[in-house]
């Protein structure tokens, strides 16, 4: 932004002494380009390495036994057990942080941005604390949980606690994105509508949230796969190391894929890493799938204006 | 229709077919297991509900153990165990969370009070003793005893020791070679709190390595090395290692399956917990559970690596279950 405004109100100087900027600029120019390829190259080279890293180690792992198999408390029998349980307890989680996190977090950004006044003082104290919220470590999140909802409102350790507390973590984010996904529709569209008579109901349903899709669904399965993948809250809210059957309810004790690597990795034997390793390529996977929801959503429903 | 969407809902119900198929198969599998299962069990009903274990990641291989076991009798029933620490594990029990608490000390005055604030009666049950051991080479012919106090100076974090004459002036100018359990055992764990006085103090400069054979090949191949890992691997390493004797403050005394089960080889030697509540014997599934970790005690800690309970710790044990469940 502060770029341009400086070109245009100083034109009289840039202007003579251009040409000798220009020359000057070049082999900073360069510098600058390779910083940034270099930048790339780590991001890409540690990432690469990681995936690299646990493919190798859990390669004897890969395979049906990781979902068709139960953990075993016995290493003798390691090589026949897998993560199912935990495996089926992230997808309850998950589904029900869905169900619970998305309508509240969607209604509240429509709220703000096309009801609230955003005048009103309290609505900007609002607004604040939602960005504040975003930025809580989820560790926060696990204590309030435990105090609140697994003891005080008595919900135990059972997987609609884990629920409830990883749907408020990742509310802030599916609010923000959803907010930003509305503001992106132009006003000239809701003035159409209001000029053909529509209501504003009328014009929010039919006309913004249809368009508002792909960044809401985006913003929405990104803050999914946040929430798949926390683990400090889970430890707070006793989610169990060892479990060999699947939740049957929303009173089901439980495991996660996140909670079941940790506690493997920290055991000695070596079949404990590599069925770590296997977990975490499984882990991985689901949230690549996701993320692959979320990109061919954007690109599929993505309206230019 | 058209052609390619006819293929793939053709497709999709192949697919869903073997997929049904394979569901199918998997519950006839499951059902043929328990109904074995079942056939083995030694008498008893068929048990349903929950058994909540939780507490010390040390005790958690038994009560893992145990519980897998169970499960192969008892498929109805729900073991879970959880890792919070030994101190985490017993906040929760004492507040009615779960049934059983693992534990790798006894319990501390502030826990006795918290439970008996929420009417919480339980009972100690020693499932198991832990010991290590201190190995060096067989060429080793100088040490044979060290004090704690030595072993602090070796291990602590600022430890600077690098030849024996610097453990002690009589031992010769020998290079010393330190081997270990890497951080994430509970070997180490447990080493570092006993000896250097804090749990994760230790020094860095080592070879560690998760694989106690590791430790065990640079021990019995280092004439200068030193080690310590879980006593039942020393004992199967004993003709390539030599243990050394541990002075707690009451003189010398050799790691051995006796002087653990006593209690005597202090401090590397501590007995197991698992706590069991009242409340929690009066349900059925629990109390069977308990009964049957104290039946199978011998697999079960042979299968975790500790060492056994003597006859009559067993006895101790068996007498004291029979007494709350007397009492309930």
């Amino acid at each position: 932004m502060s770029a341009p405004t400086i070109t245009t109100t100083r034109p009289e100087h840039s202007a003579p002494g251009s040409a000798l900027t220009q020359r000057r600029s070049r082999p900073g120019e360069l510098a600058f380009r390779l910083a940034m390829q270099a930048c790339l190259l780590i991001a890409f080279g540690v990432l690469t390495a990681l995936l690299a890293w646990v493919l190798v180690k859990g390669w004897n792992r890969l395979d049906s036994r990781l979902w068709t198999e139960m953990p075993t408390g016995l290493v003798s029998r390691l090589d026949t057990a897998g993560v199912q349980s935990a495996l089926v307890g992230t997808l309850w989680i998950i589904s029900l942080v869905a169900v619970i996190c998305l309508p509240i977090g969607i209604f509240s950004a429509i709220y703000l941005e096309e009801y609230a006044d955003s005048n009103r003082w309290y609505n900007r104290l609002l607004e604040l604390n939602i960005q504040n919220l975003a930025g809580v470590p989820s560790i926060i999140f696990g204590i309030l949980g435990l105090g609140i909802i697994a003891r005080t409102l008595g919900l135990g350790f059972t997987v609609i606690t884990a629920a409830i507390v990883l749907s408020l973590l990742v509310l802030p984010v599916v609010i923000i994105a959803t907010r930003e996904a509305i503001r992106a529709v132009p006003q000239s569209i809701r003035q159409a509508s209001y000029a053909l008579g529509a209501t504003k109901w009328q014009t929010v349903s039919r006309q913004v949230l249809p368009s508002a899709v792909p960044g809401i669904a985006t913003g929405s399965i990104l803050a999914l796969s946040r929430a798949i993948g926390e683990a400090a809250p889970l430890i707070v809210l006793g989610a169990v190391t060892f479990i060999t059957f699947n939740p049957d309810g929303l009173d089901s004790r439980y495991t996660a894929l996140p909670i079941q690597i940790y506690t493997f990795i920290t055991r000695s034997q070596a079949e404990y890493a590599e069925l770590a390793a296997g977990a975490i390529v499984l882990l991985l996977a689901i949230v690549l799938a996701m993320n692959s929801i979320a990109i061919f959503v954007r690109n599929r429903f993505e309206k230019r204006w | 229709m058209h052609p390619d969407r006819e293929a793939y809902l053709v497709n999709r119900n192949v697919l869903s077919r073997r997929v049904l198929a394979g569901v199918a198969l998997a519950a006839l599998a499951l059902a043929g297991c328990s109904n074995n299962a079942e056939n083995d069990a030694a008498g008893g009903g068929k048990l349903s509900g929950e058994v909540k274990v939780d507490g010390s990641s040390t005790v958690a291989p038994l009560s893992e153990a145990a519980a897998t076991f169970y499960g192969e009798s008892q498929s109805g029933v729900n073991v879970s165990v959880g890792t919070s620490g030994t101190g985490g594990g017993f906040e929760k029990f004492c507040k009615g969370e779960t049934d059983i608490s693992d534990a790798s000390r006894p319990i501390k005055d502030g826990e006795k009070k918290a439970c008996e604030a929420a009417g919480i009666k339980y009972k100690e049950l020693i499932v198991a003793n832990d010991a290590l051991t201190v190995v060096v080479s067989k060429e080793n012919s100088w040490a044979d005893c060290l004090t704690v106090d030595q072993l602090k100076k070796i291990w602590e974090p600022s430890s600077k020791v690098s030849n024996w004459n610097q453990v002690d002036p009589k031992f010769p100018n020998e290079p010393l070679k330190l081997f270990g359990p890497g951080t994430d055992s509970g070997t180490f764990d447990y080493f570092t709190d006993e000896i250097n006085g804090e749990e994760g103090a230790s020094r860095t400069d080592y070879t560690a390595s998760e694989n106690d054979n590791v430790v065990v090949q640079g021990v019995s191949g280092t004439k200068g090395g030193l080690g310590y890992f879980g006593f039942t691997y020393f004992e199967e390493n004993a003709d390539k290692l030599k243990a050394l004797k541990i002075d707690g403050g009451a003189g010398c005394v050799e790691p051995s399956l006796k002087t653990a089960q006593e209690n005597t080889y202090k401090p590397l030697s501590r007995p197991l917990f698992i706590y069991v509540s009242d409340a929690a014997v009066k349900k059925p599934q629990v109390s069977d559970f308990v009964t049957f970790y104290i039946e199978r005690i011998d697999d079960i800690v042979k299968e975790a690596k500790y060492v056994p309970l003597t006859e009559p710790q067993k006895g101790t044990l068996k007498s004291e279950f029979d007494a709350l469940k007397a009492a309930v």
